[in-house]
């Protein structure tokens, strides 16, 4: 089990968690490992707190639960951190990253939380990159920075394939998102 | 030949529909249908596929459209879930006693009240009884692959049955997992051109179907729909095999999972047999001899099949996530307990009622399940035939 990376994303709804899991699901799944993207499964309303995970493995994946303890944490929305432990159950060494403009160590203070968390402010990034906070595509470029799953370009010429079959109607957005990934992709910090 | 691409379960079955490319489907496209429709109904505007798409007024009705579409001669499909496949219920009998070999997905979701739109069997569990062929599996790729067998297995000339196609809702419906597919001309060849023997619209040979049938023929007509279910296992096999030979991907009526030298076995139907893999895989690290059988063909019931599978087991723990409001457990679990008891097999056998509404059951939770199994075979005793797990008492 060693080899299976396992995340939870928290967002709220409207914020494109789901979608971030299925998009890193998506290029994982072209890159030949096993996965899963899946949402917690419940009433989906806009603004309420939504989790998604991944579980992203070289062998098949055959269990069918809910994660509870993950390797690493995505936070879209740091609003969320005052009503929902967003570190319950994560894996001893696990990893937690933040939308926020604040840096690593407050974060840390107001989470009470002494492990690695990454920052990233994606939704100054998204309102500079896409005209409006979608903090969902630079959370991914931000997730791909920390796990080292892949390198940019590597995962930004993945990620392109799928930009152009999801967004086939509305081209205009690709490289507006392809941006929001570059930036988080660099920008991502722990301090 | 193929390749692996992610999909959700519902896009997966979509797929299959689209590579079956079935003469009519007939579906009512809002809630409590399903996505399966809805991508499906997409292909059919894109003109990816040139199946009739028959929109109806209630699932009712997309029944009995399929049932006169087929009857008419036509390959006929159509998916549903839930209260939908409730409401169909006047139908879904009809379709199997008059034969007619209607293939339809059916995404597990639990049926009201109150009011929940979650995973759990009762669903299929209240068509269990009307004579269709139930076929289910743990992921997408198993609902991808039994839907592409299913024609195959309904149209068969010794069959002529409808069959449903199960997949857990949500945690397989909704969920994105890979799929390894089969090219298109590969299905095409598998599947084949349907030529019913018999159909309304053989002006040749005019018959009449589903006429009235009193005391002195119904007898004999439910008799013969009850003989072909003994022959279905073999073509089921059959057409298994085959499809094996085209893909690698080798299924019987069931999975059995190191079940062969285990002394504690479970037995469950559909996704949470997944998630009882890692439960086995992490006991048996700590020397626990335990198994799993996976249901894939529920009906008809593959009996002495399952009976000897499970032979040489001391414990059996059976998985059912649905109740039959009979006092005594299950629908699973009097099926298993049935059959061992003909067999004359002296396992201890208990029931775990689960996930009911949707309620997640984690690896975890299917370790402490196995462990109740444990007791049972340790004191040799059974405590409490029918536990319910993981609900607040």
């Amino acid at each position: 089990m060693a080899q299976m990376l396992e995340i939870r994303w928290h967002g709220r709804g409207g914020q494109g968690s789901k979608t971030a899991s299925i998009l890193l699901g998506k290029v994982c799944s072209a890159a030949d490992k096993y996965i899963q993207a899946f949402p917690e499964y419940g009433p989906e309303r806009m603004g309420a707190p939504v989790i998604a995970y991944n579980r992203i493995s070289d062998h098949r994946v055959t269990v069918h639960c809910q994660i509870e303890e993950p390797d690493l944490v995505v936070v879209l929305d740091p609003t969320l951190t005052a009503t929902i432990n967003v570190t319950e159950g994560l894996k001893e060494g696990g990893k937690v990253i933040i939308n926020t403009d604040l840096p690593a160590g407050k974060m840390k203070e107001k989470l009470n939380f002494n492990g690695e968390l990454y920052t990233i402010d994606a939704n100054g990034i998204s309102e500079k990159e896409l005209g409006k906070a979608f903090p969902n595509t630079p959370m991914l470029g931000a997730v791909i920075k920390v796990t080292g799953m892949f390198t940019m370009d590597k995962f930004m010429e993945m990620i392109r394939k799928e930009f152009s079959t999801k967004f086939a109607h509305k081209p205009e957005v690709i490289e507006g998102n392809m941006n929001c990934i570059r930036r988080a992709f660099e920008e991502v910090k722990s301090e | 030949m193929g390749n692996r691409i992610a999909l959700t379960g519902n896009e997966a079955v979509a797929l299959a529909m689209k590579q079956i490319a079935p003469d009519v489907v007939a579906a009512y496209p809002i809630t409590p249908q399903t996505e399966i429709v809805q991508i499906f109904s997409q292909f059919v505007a894109d003109g990816d596929v040139d199946t009739e798409f028959v929109t109806v007024e209630s699932e009712h009705s997309a029944m009995s459209a399929a049932v006169g579409a087929s009857a008419a001669g036509a390959r006929s499909m159509t998916a549903t879930s839930s209260n939908g496949l409730e409401l169909m219920f006047e139908i879904v009998n009809i379709a199997s006693s008059l034969r007619l070999p209607i293939v339809m997905p059916i995404v597990n979701r639990t049926i009201s009240g109150p009011i929940n739109i979650h995973c759990d069997h009762s669903d299929v569990m209240a068509i269990r009884d009307s004579g269709w062929i139930l076929l289910f599996g743990e992921n997408a790729q198993n609902a991808y692959d039994n839907l592409l067998m299913a024609n195959r297995i309904a149209e068969h000339q010794d069959v002529m049955l409808p069959v449903a196609v199960n997949l857990d809702g949500f945690i397989i419906s909704h969920a994105v997992e890979n799929i390894d597919i089969v090219a298109n001309e590969d299905v095409r060849d598998f599947v084949g051109d349907y030529y019913p023997e018999k159909y309304l619209l053989d002006e040749e040979h005019p018959l009449t179907m589903g006429p009235v049938d009193l005391q002195d023929f119904l007898f004999e007509h439910k008799r013969q729909q009850i003989e072909t279910l003994k022959i279905v296992p073999q073509i089921v096999q059959e057409i298994s095999d085959e499809f094996a030979e085209l893909t690698g991907r080798q299924y019987e009526f069931f999975e059995k999972y190191k079940l062969d030298d285990a002394e504690i076995a479970i037995v469950a139907i559909g996704s949470t047999a997944g998630t009882t893999k890692a439960a086995i895989d992490n006991l048996r690290e700590r020397g626990l001899k335990v198994g799993l059988l996976s249901i894939r063909l529920y009906r008809p019931f593959p009996a002495d099949a399952i009976v000897k599978a499970l032979s040489h087991v001391k414990a059996i723990g059976v998985m059912d996530r649905s109740e039959s409001y009979s006092n005594t457990g299950g629908p699973l679990f009097s099926d298993i307990r049935a059959a061992m008891y003909d067999a004359g097999e002296t396992a201890k056998i208990i029931n775990i009622i689960y996930g009911l509404g949707g309620r997640d059951i984690t690896v975890k939770d299917l370790e402490n399940v196995i462990g109740r199994v444990k007791e049972v075979q340790d004191s040799n005793q059974i405590a409490e035939k029918v536990i319910y797990y993981g609900v607040r008492e």
